[in-house]
C-alpha cells in the first residue's frame, strides 16, 4: 500500500467519523489543532484505522501521532512489519 | 426456607418494577464553568453531559437506596415485609465495614430478608440482577429487591476538571419475582426471547484494574483506554447477552448501557446493530452514577413511556475492576 493509498484511507475514515472533508486531510495537518479532533475521536479514528489497514495502534503510540503524516508513516511502517 | 420452596418446579424470574431516587441538587455545566477552566460547549462535546445531581449530606447511600427501593416495591405492589433478599450494589461507600444492605433492608421494613452488598463497579447492578434472578429461579427467594446507590461525588476531586464533569450521585432499584410464564408467552409472542430476565453475559479484565481506580483518595480514570475498551471489546459481550436470550440485537426495543459518557453509548449502539432500539440517554441530565446508572436510566425510559411493558431491553454494565455484565430483560 502506498503512502497515497494510506492517506486516502485516512481521509475516508475522518470523513465518516468526524465529518472532515477529504480535501482538508493533507499530510501537514495537525489532528487536534487543524482538524479539531479530541482524544476520544482519535481513539475512534485509531480503531477504524486498525480495521481498515489491519494494524495495531495502541493508546501509547496513538498519543504521539500528532499530524496526518505521522499517522500515515505509522501505518506504512506497521504494515511492513506485519 | 419452607418445604414448599424445596420441592418447587424450575421457574423463571422477571422484573416486576423499578424505582429511582434523584437528588434535587443540580450541578450544571454553567456551575462548573464558573469555577473551573472549562465550558458548557467543551463538556457537552466530549461527554454529552448537560447537568448532574449531587447528593446532599443527608442523602446517604442508605437513604437514597431506601427511597428508590420503596418506590419500586410500591409500584410492584409488594409488601416490604415479604421481601426475601436485598442486594445493594455500591462501590462508593465511605467505609468497607459494615456493608450497607442490612440497613437498607431494615429501614424498608424487609425484616426477614437476607442482605448483602455487591461491589461490581459500574456493572454492580447487572451482576446483582443476575444473582437476584437466579435466586428466584432456584427457589431460594420469592421476591428480591436489587438496589444500586452511589455517591461518586464523595470520591471525585472537585478541582479535577477532567473528572468532576463526568460524575453524579443517585440510586435506582428493581423488584425481581417469579415470572408468570403463561401470561408472558401469551402477551408478547411476536418476538421470542426471555420470559423475564435473560441469562447474564459477564466477565472481567482484571489485568487492566488500574485503568479505573481510587488513588490517593480520589477516583482516577484513563479515559481513552476506557473508551476504546467499551466501544470495541465490549460490543461482542453485548451481542452474547442477546444470543443467550435467544434474540438478535435488532429485536431490542431499548438499549440501556451503563451511562458513562454519551459518546461511548452512541458508539456502542452503532456497533451493536439495533437500529430501532431507543438508546437510554440519562447521562445527559444525570452524569455517570456508576452502578446506579442502569436502573436510573431504565426507570426513566419506563416513566417516560418510551418503552412499553413486555418490550425487550438490553441492560449492560461495565466499569471499575474491570468488570462487565449484561442481560436482556422484559420491561415490567
Amino acid at each position: 500500500m502506498t503512502q497515497q493509498d494510506i492517506l486516502a484511507g485516512f481521509a475516508e475514515i475522518l470523513d465518516e467519523i468526524a465529518g472532515v472533508p477529504a480535501a482538508d486531510v493533507t499530510p501537514e495537518k495537525n489532528f487536534q489543532d487543524d482538524l479539531d479532533l479530541d482524544s476520544l475521536t482519535m481513539v475512534e479514528v485509531a480503531t477504524a484505522a486498525e480495521d481498515k489497514f489491519e494494524v495495531k495502534i495502541p493508546d501509547d503510540d496513538l498519543k504521539d501521532l500528532k499530524t496526518v503524516q505521522n499517522a500515515v508513516d505509522y501505518v506504512a511502517k506497521a504494515g511492513v512489519a506485519a | 426456607m419452607s418445604p414448599a420452596l424445596l420441592t418447587r418446579a424450575p421457574r423463571e424470574a422477571a422484573l416486576l418494577a423499578v424505582g429511582e431516587h434523584r437528588s434535587a441538587h443540580e450541578l450544571t455545566n454553567a456551575d462548573l464553568a464558573a469555577r473551573l477552566d472549562t465550558s458548557d460547549e467543551w463538556i457537552r462535546r466530549r461527554t454529552g453531559i448537560r447537568t448532574r445531581r449531587v447528593a446532599a449530606p443527608e442523602e446517604s447511600i442508605v437513604a437514597m437506596g431506601v427511597n428508590a427501593g420503596a418506590k419500586a416495591l410500591a409500584t410492584a405492589g409488594v409488601d416490604p415485609a415479604s421481601v426475601d433478599l436485598v442486594i445493594l450494589a455500591t462501590c462508593t461507600a465511605a467505609r468497607p465495614i459494615p456493608g450497607l444492605a442490612p440497613q437498607v433492608a431494615e429501614q424498608l421494613g424487609a425484616r426477614g430478608a437476607g442482605a448483602f452488598d455487591v461491589n461490581g463497579g459500574c456493572a454492580g447492578f447487572c451482576y446483582s440482577l443476575a444473582m437476584a434472578a437466579d435466586t428466584v429461579r432456584a427457589g431460594s427467594a420469592e421476591t428480591v429487591l436489587v438496589v444500586a446507590s452511589e455517591r461518586l461525588t464523595d470520591w471525585v476531586d472537585a478541582d479535577d476538571r477532567s473528572m468532576v464533569v463526568l460524575f453524579g450521585d443517585g440510586a435506582g432499584a428493581a423488584v425481581v419475582g417469579a415470572a408468570d410464564v403463561a401470561a408472558s408467552r401469551a402477551g408478547t409472542g411476536a418476538v421470542g426471547g426471555p420470559v423475564g430476565i435473560g441469562p447474564v453475559a459477564w466477565g472481567h479484565d482484571g489485568a487492566n484494574a488500574p485503568v479505573i481506580e481510587i488513588r490517593e483518595q480520589f477516583l482516577q480514570m484513563q479515559g481513552t483506554a476506557v473508551f476504546r475498551w467499551a466501544t470495541t471489546s465490549l460490543v461482542p459481550v453485548a451481542r452474547r447477552a442477546c444470543e443467550l436470550a435467544g434474540i438478535e440485537p435488532a429485536d431490542l426495543a431499548a438499549l440501556v448501557p451503563h451511562q458513562a459518557n454519551l459518546r461511548i453509548l452512541e458508539s456502542m449502539a452503532r456497533s451493536l446493530g439495533a437500529p430501532d432500539a431507543v438508546l437510554a440517554r440519562d447521562v445527559v441530565d444525570n452524569g455517570n452514577t456508576s452502578a446506579a446508572s442502569v436502573p436510573l436510566a431504565l426507570a426513566r425510559l419506563v416513566g417516560s413511556g418510551e418503552v412499553e411493558s413486555g418490550d425487550l431491553a438490553l441492560l449492560f454494565g461495565f466499569g471499575a475492576g474491570l468488570t462487565y455484565a449484561g442481560q436482556v430483560v422484559r420491561i415490567p
